[in-house]
């Protein structure tokens, strides 16, 4: 006995350093070399591919040019800021020199109308997706836990929910449109309404992922469980918080991912459906625009959205992480 | 109110509505039960054994006759009649406390403080012998603990009937037989009226004031009754070698087996009864109680 462990021992010296190095070179391989081995590939493959694509615009642009695309459009950005910046200043230095003259002059201040530069429209496109996601989260959530704890409500809704599921958004633009702007007449408007038209159109699609999920993991939550809270007599709201809500995270997450990642496609093809300020738009004009440049920047838009739409998908895994009580869940 | 006529099972059937006009689990089931009293239920699997107790717990209706407690007609559920339940049920986004204290908060609003609850909460997980892990999570215990807290959160809505649906079930025998030993010790100091479902002769035995066995369904009822006389309290190594032990234990044995055979020749429930009693025509201090005559009582 002593003999094996003093072997071990002697072996032990030489094994973790062996394990733990093979486990740092797993870790490498499957979080660093795998990935980059596929970028790579794929660079490679756009390369060539891009190479034997000849368009009425020019070749098709390759990583290269869209490398260069892109740090144009960084450069039209910092313009543009440049631009903006240089005009408030002249505006505010005949302001003062004007007030230096008669200080009860009339003081206008105007703001500055630059075409939008592809910076403004991706921060556009993201309070639009945002707005839209959080309208249709306020409805679909509470709905459908009412759905998911009630046979009845299910059953009063199941079929408007199957019928208006499969309805592509971008038909119901049109209607938002008008709707809109018979409805929405102010003065002062809070909101642009493009904006509304777009947001509106994003919330009508992301209702359905999200209503159904919860619905689903309001009504699976565990028989046992439910009959605890019905022998303690939970009130209503309590049992909403503390048993069903818990319960049923990780479906409503689904839920939200799914909606979140439909109104982020929904979005750009209603902008550029309806000409709203955005990506879609930027995409469109740059289609109508038709110089040779075109098409690396589009390009550099389809990346930009695509990097964006994983960006919001791991915002809400992270945000789900945070809420869900089960830290050891695997979430993907 | 006499404690004899505690909680009466009075004539109750259950029919469950199925897809071929419905399914009849149980009928006329009769059982008188009194306050104090430990009572086992015991019957082949599906004979309905969960279906009376839930419908005791008012988790489920009966179809025909009911439950009646106090006096009261019993239609829904409630903390008088707690349930442990066979998986113990924790919430696992609770801790052990939170679990109990979900129960304690609702069932003593406004009649306990908040340090009063605290206390009381506190109280009930060291009478299981969980005070030490009030802070652990469900995932973080054994099997037997989480039964514990399931134990304890049930004691701590002070239920007039303790309901438990095969609660130790899914235990390794010796966690089983330190548990059997604590309720019989927080029976013995609460003096709870408690209604347990088993698989377990032995346990049956040693835990009942009296074992009420089930026909196999469908229709299935009460097919006799068996009372445990042992003195308490009972100490499992000693009932070992004891000869009323032993019989009782028999005769659980003897109807689960008999009611085996009944049920592969469609035998009228009379029959059972009958040759059951001829067959236990020893002289002994147990008493098997023929339904009828449980009825006249
Ligand atoms: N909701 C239901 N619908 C239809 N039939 C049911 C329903 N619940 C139970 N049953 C039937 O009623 C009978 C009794 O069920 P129950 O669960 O009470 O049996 P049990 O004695 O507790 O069995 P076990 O010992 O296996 O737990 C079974 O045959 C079962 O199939
Ligand atoms: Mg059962």
């Amino acid at each position: 006995m002593s003999v094996t462990t003093a072997d071990s021992s002697s072996a032990g010296t030489a094994s973790p350093v062996a394990s733990s190095k093979s486990r740092i070179g797993d870790f490498v391989a499957a979080k660093l070399f795998f990935p980059t081995f596929g970028i790579l590939l794929f660079l490679a493959f756009w390369q060539i591919v891009a190479a034997n694509i000849v368009t009425s615009l020019g070749a098709f642009p390759g990583p290269a040019e869209v490398w260069t695309q892109s740090k144009n459009l960084v450069v039209e950005h910092q313009e543009q800021r440049a631009k903006a910046e240089a005009f408030y200043e002249r505006q505010e230095k005949r302001n003062a020199a004007r007030l230096e003259k008669d200080p009860d002059a009339p003081v206008k201040i105007r703001s500055y109308t630059g075409k939008p530069t592809f910076f403004d429209q991706i921060f556009t496109s993201l309070y639009t997706v945002a707005f839209g996601f959080v309208i249709a989260t306020a409805i679909a959530v509470p709905l459908g836990i009412l759905c998911g704890l009630s046979e009845s409500a299910y059953q009063a809704i199941n079929l408007i929910i199957q019928v208006f599921k499969p309805v592509s958004p971008l038909a119901w633009l049109p209607l938002v449109t008008m709707v809109v702007s018979a409805m929405y007449v102010s003065d002062s408007p809070m909101f642009e309404k493009s904006f509304l038209n777009s947001g509106l159109t994003v919330a009508l699609c992301c209702l359905w992922p999200t209503l159904i999920n919860t619905t689903v993991g309001v009504a699976g939550v565990d028989r046992d469980l439910v009959n605890v809270s019905r022998v303690i007599k939970l009130g209503s709201i309590t049992h909403v918080r503390k048993v069903v809500l818990p319960s049923s995270v990780p479906l409503i997450f689904t839920g939200l991912r799914l909606s979140l990642a439909t109104g982020w496609m929904v979005l750009i093809a209603a902008e550029m459906l309806a000409q709203n300020p955005g990506l879609g738009k930027f995409i469109w004009d740059e289609f109508q625009n038709g110089s040779s440049n075109s098409l690396g920047r589009i390009m550099a838009a389809v990346i930009t959205i695509g990097l964006l739409g994983f960006a919001l998908d791991q915002l809400m895994l992270r945000l789900q992480r945070w809420l869900s009580w089960d830290k050891q869940a695997v979430v993907r | 109110m006499s404690s004899a006529r505690y909680l009466e099972i009075s004539k109750m059937g259950k029919t469950f509505p199925t897809d071929t006009g419905g399914f009849e689990a149980l009928r006329d089931v009769q059982l008188t039960i009194q306050q104090g009293e430990f009572i086992s239920l015991i019957g082949h699997s599906g004979c309905g054994k969960s279906t009376v107790l839930n419908i005791v717990a008012g988790l489920e209706q009966a179809s025909v006759g009911g439950v009646i407690l106090e006096g009261k007609h019993i239609n829904e559920p409630g903390p008088d009649r707690a349930v442990v339940f066979q998986h113990h049920a924790l919430m696992p986004w609770l801790t052990v406390y939170e679990n109990v204290e979900l129960a304690v908060a609702q069932v003593f609003r406004g009649s306990k403080s908040a340090a009063e609850m605290r206390e009381w909460i506190l109280h009930n997980l060291n009478l299981v012998g969980m005070g030490h892990a009030a802070d652990k999570a469900p995932h973080e215990i054994s099997g037997g603990m989480k039964q514990r807290v399931g134990i304890a959160r049930c004691l701590a809505m002070e239920p007039k009937v303790v309901l438990m649906d095969e609660p130790f079930g899914a235990l390794d025998a010796l966690t089983r037989a330190k548990l059997q030993d604590s309720v019989m010790a927080i029976q013995a100091e609460l003096k709870n009226t408690i209604i347990m479902i088993t698989h377990d002769v032995d346990e049956a035995v040693l835990l009942s004031d009296r074992i009420v066995m089930m026909t196999t369904g469908p229709a299935a009822t009460i097919g006799e009754i068996v009372e445990v006389k042992l003195p308490r309290p009972r100490d499992r190594l000693a009932l070992a070698e004891d000869q009323q032990y032993n019989h009782c234990r028999h005769q659980v044995l003897e109807f689960l087996y008999s009611s085996d055979d009944d049920n592969s020749e469609e035998l009228e429930p009379s029959a059972t009864i009958e040759s059951v009693q001829t067959a236990v025509d020893v002289s002994t201090d147990d008493t098997v109680i023929k339904n009828s005559s449980n009825q006249a009582a």
